[in-house]
């Protein structure tokens, strides 16, 4: 496969993750059903559909929450193996979630500082006595985590403690801590969930900047199609746990299978 | 000065080295509780089986003489050797990150998810087992521990404090007991050292990370069952060290387990989640109880340390739920 350019100049590469016909239920609930789509490196990738129609699922699925219990899950091209979230983490894939997980009692820089968790090498002991190894580490990842900051333009609550901190903040320290992990996959669920509109935009621009600069695979769940069809560059339609849709937003937004589950068939 | 004056200083010096070996118990509840939210019933029984193991290995004492003398009607007792302190309290440290292991292994990691009373009955659970295997392994004897730490009043204390009561009083200096204050030093060490490490480390990081969210933790590639075998481990070289205290000063005997009950006014009042609240909680109560007796104890018949620490704390139950330096919960709504 030949890398691409998008018109507005970024690079997209090869497959960095494919799902291959991917079934999961809840005991006699099939939350997904056969679902089958690629992400390519570069790419913002956005997963669509009604409520209850898989979506969060998917997620958890890629990012190791859920075991599925069909299909099969590339990433690199190697075939994965039933991991531990932990373990999937440190194979570079990063995600926020719906409803905000953050560490609410620590502070915004410690919150994201536990992002670079799967890069720091020393060893427990090291750490324990402050050796200088550690020490140096520290630094660095603490000015990685500077840089973020400065990025995503939260400097003046770096030592809040976020569980103080309104919504959209949190939001954008979640979505800090998932960069300093360095991420070769970011998984955004509902990034912009309950937001207003001036947040919103704000989101939608840090998103894009961030894939712009690092580069970093996005794959996202939105609610709002507006949002979705102007940031993504391919789009997965779901509902009811299956696929009704994938293609680039203006196929997507013209599929009348896609326009019916969201808007509702007429029953005559 | 007058020498009830002085005296009621005096009562408060050993009040405040008292409160630092409440401290040291109370430390190991609240390491357990911040990393797991786990209130650890067992941290006084693990101080009790560190201090037996520790005198196990000085004297070179067979594990399990009784039960092998009883099986095979043998008449072993110990291997003849004597292990010097510091190389027996350091395998003593290996005995509790062994055991922090196999308590990850059959017993948290079954447990992941479940309520924090679920995890707090384990822990009663465990907290009678090892008083059994602590017995089985190591006899019930009451046995004195000499790990080379200084002991009896300080004389340069008395000495160059006599003068303070001046002429015709009776007052000779303040008697501290040596082993108090290295007590209290170890204690500033130690809470000094696991303050640093958990701010400042991102293994510490990581130990807060998990007890804030155990779903975010995973999420950041944090591993929580390695987590759980660090926070324990620590909270077993905690044990060992108050284990080491308390032995040293009253002997290594199986009601050193019941101190661990006085670390929970202690936690109460600096609350469950405050390292340094449990310095500061332990020392009020250590001081309190002292002065308490010192002062009011001869009017009401005395006896009044079994429960001053309880009454103090149910008084600041009313007033601070969370305790001195407890989190207060912040919700948004």
């Amino acid at each position: 496969m030949t890398s691409t350019v998008t018109p507005d100049g970024r690079t997209i590469g090869d497959v960095l993750l494919e799902v291959k016909n991917i079934t999961l239920r809840f005991g006699g609930v099939e939350a997904i059903k056969n679902i089958s789509f690629d992400v390519r490196e570069g790419e913002i990738r956005a997963i669509i559909g009604p409520n209850g129609a898989g979506k969060s699922s998917m997620l958890n699925v890629i990012n190791g929450f859920y075991h599925p219990q069909e299909g099969e899950i590339f990433f690199h091209g190697r075939k994965r193996n039933a991991m531990k979230p932990s373990q999937i983490a440190r194979q570079g894939i990063a995600r926020t979630f719906q409803n905000i997980a953050l560490f609410k009692g620590m502070n915004t820089l410690d919150n994201i500082m536990t992002g670079c968790f799967t890069h720091m090498k020393t060893s427990l002991l090291e750490q324990a006595i402050w050796w200088g190894r550690a020490e140096r580490e520290e630094y660095v990842y603490r000015e990685k985590v500077e840089h973020i900051i400065d990025f995503l333009e939260i400097q003046a609550i770096r030592k809040t403690p976020v569980g103080a901190l309104p919504y959209g903040l949190q939001k954008r320290v979640e979505l800090a801590r998932a960069l300093a992990a360095e991420p070769k996959l970011l998984l955004l669920d509902e990034p912009m969930a309950g937001m207003n509109v001036e947040e919103k935009e704000d989101m939608c621009r840090f998103i894009l900047d961030v894939n712009a600069e690092f580069g970093t695979t996005t794959v996202l769940i939105e609610h709002d199609m507006g949002v979705v069809m102007d940031i993504s560059d391919r789009v997965v339609v779901l509902d009811y746990g299956r696929k009704i849709g994938d293609g680039v937003p203006d196929e997507v937004r013209s599929n009348q299978e896609v326009i019916d589950a969201y808007l509702g068939v007429a029953h005559d | 000065m007058s020498a009830d004056f002085l005296y009621a200083i005096e009562v408060l010096l050993n009040g405040l080295m008292a409160g630092v070996m409440y401290s040291l118990v109370a430390l190991g509840f609240v390491l357990i509780f911040k990393a797991s939210g786990v209130f650890n019933y067992a941290q006084g029984v693990m101080a009790l089986f560190a201090a037996l193991t520790l005198v196990g290995i000085m004297n070179g004492e067979v594990p399990f003489s009784h039960l092998i003398n009883a099986m095979f009607g043998t008449q072993v007792h110990d291997f003849g050797w004597h292990v010097p302190a510091l190389a027996a309290i350091g395998l003593t440290a290996v005995v509790m990150v062994f055991f922090a292991i196999l308590v990850e292994k059959l017993i948290l990691k079954h447990l992941i998810g479940q309520e924090p009373i679920i995890l707090f009955m384990a822990t009663i659970g465990l907290a009678y087992f090892m008083e059994g295997f602590g017995d089985m392994m190591w006899g019930a004897d009451i046995k004195p521990l000499d790990v080379g730490l200084p002991k009896g009043g300080s004389i340069w204390i008395e000495e160059n404090t006599a003068w303070l009561g001046g002429e015709g009083q009776r007052f000779f200096g303040f008697f501290i007991d040596k082993l108090d204050m290295s007590a209290t030093l170890v204690a500033a060490i130690l809470v000094i050292a696991l303050t640093l490490f958990s701010q400042y480390t991102a293994t510490g990081r990581a130990l807060r990370a998990v007890a804030d969210d155990h779903q975010a933790a995973l999420s950041v590639g944090i591993s929580l069952r390695a987590i759980w075998v660090i926070t324990w481990s620590i909270a077993g070289f905690v044990a060992l060290v108050a284990g080491i205290m308390w032995g040293s000063k009253s002997g290594v005997q199986f009601s050193l387990a019941f101190i661990a009950l006085k670390a929970l006014p202690v936690l109460m009042l600096g609350g469950f989640t405050s390292i340094p609240g449990a310095i500061v909680g332990g020392l009020i109560i250590g001081m309190g109880e002292k002065l308490f007796e010192f002062l009011a104890g001869p009017l009401i018949g005395g006896a009044t340390e079994n429960w001053f620490a309880y009454v103090l704390a149910l008084i600041f139950l009313v007033f601070r739920p969370q305790g001195l330096f407890g989190e207060r919960i912040i919700e948004r709504v």
